[in-house]
């Protein structure tokens, strides 16, 4: 079937070069259910590439594999060239100190202050900076999201459109190369979800980070898309852009339009 | 012959291996740097601070209830100037450790299996392992290494609590002076009551330090199954108690500490 729009080849072409994020030929099952089976895609220098696909579809685990949550059965995943599943914790830890993840469920530590949550990632990544210069980057992240004022505030205590912005700080305080969204905008309501969608490309504007977002909200898929992967059936079934993908005649890319 | 095992049984054995393996997963992380020392006396401070008025007031009615159903039995034998020893040589040896340690395994140990449940279904677990961090090291050794070391301590407190009680309920019918009360303790009750309950102590804490960390670290199926962590560690914890207690008892008595 013509669906107007290339199909992701299993080797993509290498039109532009060094990505950030290679994934080549990734399976993962759980007992008998194989939610990834010969995935592709790769993250180019500040790029911003969605993983569109139904819920249970395997986004999330996709994801968790890229930082290293998971490990996959057979494929590799390369993260600014090392091979994730078979890095250390020591090298894995530096490569997650460029890469930001942010939680669909936020994961805010319940027992510490924003202060501490964002303090956090800093202290245990870069053990030798002052606490001068900690208060300068934990100030420095809350104002990019809007919420300067709630530093000595408790989780419990904020909305939950508040929640993922601070979420969102502790990603970026150690500012990120790369940032991974694991479904962003997922249970906020349609006001916030833009406010968090705009604030991802604004981020993604100001620090020239890439960006690879599993999301299946059409409306933050638009906002923040350069090129979109559908993901069918554990493999990158189409990748294209909103427009090219907004026409498709594929039932299976069509759904997720209507 | 098809040999079959019943399901229970199947599922207890997978438990018990998987909590061998946990154990043996603490004690290789335990003295591997980098050590969370920080966190530990933190988890120490609020573990011990946490239990501190409910082990201090359940300590306390125990002695004086126990003096008070204990005197009437000994008057009647013309017993009664051995009270404080008796009452101290049971709360000391047994009562004091074992209750504490109940007291211990519902207050902090459901507390500990609720807390990590929560962050796992929160995938806080998952937000510091990303952030650079053992969760492992930073959650369940800080924690298990926290409940080692303060339970023994609550227990110290717990039973001088307890013998305070028990010198009020002395004094309820008849009248001892401090003095005489404690100086007939401390007369006749030997070390060898002394180390061998505090070191069982030692393997108490330990044991619901651990429970509550697995049946945490371990949850699953959301909030419900971080109501069941908090239960089962009760659960099970409380049992383990029962069964240190058992083999505490075994080894004391070969070693000859029971006299």
């Amino acid at each position: 079937m013509d669906t107007g729009i290339h199909i992701a080849p299993a080797e993509p072409l290498g039109l532009k070069v060094n990505p950030v994020i290679r994934i080549r030929d990734v399976w993962k099952r759980f007992g008998s259910n194989e939610v990834l089976k010969g995935f592709n895609l790769d993250l180019h220098p500040g790029e911003s590439v969605v993983v569109l696909g139904k819920s249970g579809s395997g986004k999330s685990v996709l994801i968790k594999c890229i930082i290293g949550l998971m490990q996959p059965d057979a494929g590799e995943i390369k993260v600014f060239g090392a091979d994730i599943p078979a890095l250390n914790h020591e090298d894995l830890d530096q490569i997650r100190a460029r890469v930001g993840f942010l939680f669909q469920s936020n994961a805010l530590y319940d027992s510490m202050t924003v202060r501490e949550n964002l303090e956090f990632p800093l202290r245990r990544h870069w053990i030798k900076i002052g606490q001068q210069e900690v208060n300068a980057m934990v100030m420095e992240a809350l104002d990019n999201v809007g919420l300067a004022h709630t530093v000595d505030m408790m989780p419990a205590e904020l909305s939950g459109g508040m929640r993922k912005r601070i979420a969102l700080a502790r990603t970026l305080i150690l500012k990120p190369e790369i940032i991974l969204y694991d479904e962003p905008t997922t249970g906020l309501d349609p006001v916030t979800g833009k406010e968090i969608s705009d604030l991802m490309v604004e981020i993604q504007e100001k620090y020239k980070t890439s960006s690879l977002i599993i999301s299946h909200d059409m409306k933050c898929v638009e906002r923040t898309a350069d090129l979109i992967a559908v993901l069918v059936d554990g493999r990158c079934h189409v990748l294209a852009s909103y427009e090219e993908l907004r026409n498709a005649t594929d039932p299976l890319v069509k759904q997720f339009f209507e | 012959m098809n040999l079959t095992i019943p399901v229970g049984v199947q599922y207890f054995l997978e438990e018990t291996g998987r909590m061998a393996r946990f154990t043996g997963r603490f004690f290789a992380e335990a003295f591997r740097p980098r050590y969370e020392v920080q966190e530990w006396l933190r988890q120490c401070f609020l573990i011990g601070n946490k239990s501190l008025s409910l082990v201090g007031l359940t300590a306390f009615i125990l002695g004086l209830v126990l003096t008070i159903q204990l005197r009437p039995p000994l008057l009647e034998y013309g017993m009664e100037s051995e009270l404080p020893y008796i009452v101290a040589d049971a709360v000391i040896r047994e009562i004091g450790p074992v209750v504490t340690a109940l007291i211990f395994a519902g207050k902090i140990g459901s507390g500990i299996g609720a807390e990590l449940g929560s962050m796992k279904v929160t995938e806080q677990i998952d937000a510091m392992e990303v952030s650079g961090t053992n969760p492992f090291k930073y959650l369940v050794v800080t924690r298990v290494m926290a409940t080692s070391l303060m339970l023994p301590i609550l227990v110290i407190m717990a039973s001088a609590i307890s013998l305070l009680g028990s010198f009020m309920g002395v004094n309820i019918k008849g009248n001892t002076n401090a003095s005489l009360f404690f100086g007939h303790i401390f007369q006749f009750l030997p070390m060898s009551a002394i180390i061998p309950s505090l070191i069982k102590t030692i393997f108490f804490g330990f044991a619901v330090g651990l429970v509550g960390c697995y049946k945490g670290y371990y949850s699953t199926k959301g909030t419900e199954g971080v109501g069941r962590a908090a239960n089962s560690t009760v659960v099970i914890s409380s049992f383990l108690i029962f069964l240190i207690d058992l083999v505490a008892v075994q080894i004391t008595d070969l070693l000859g500490f029971t006299s």
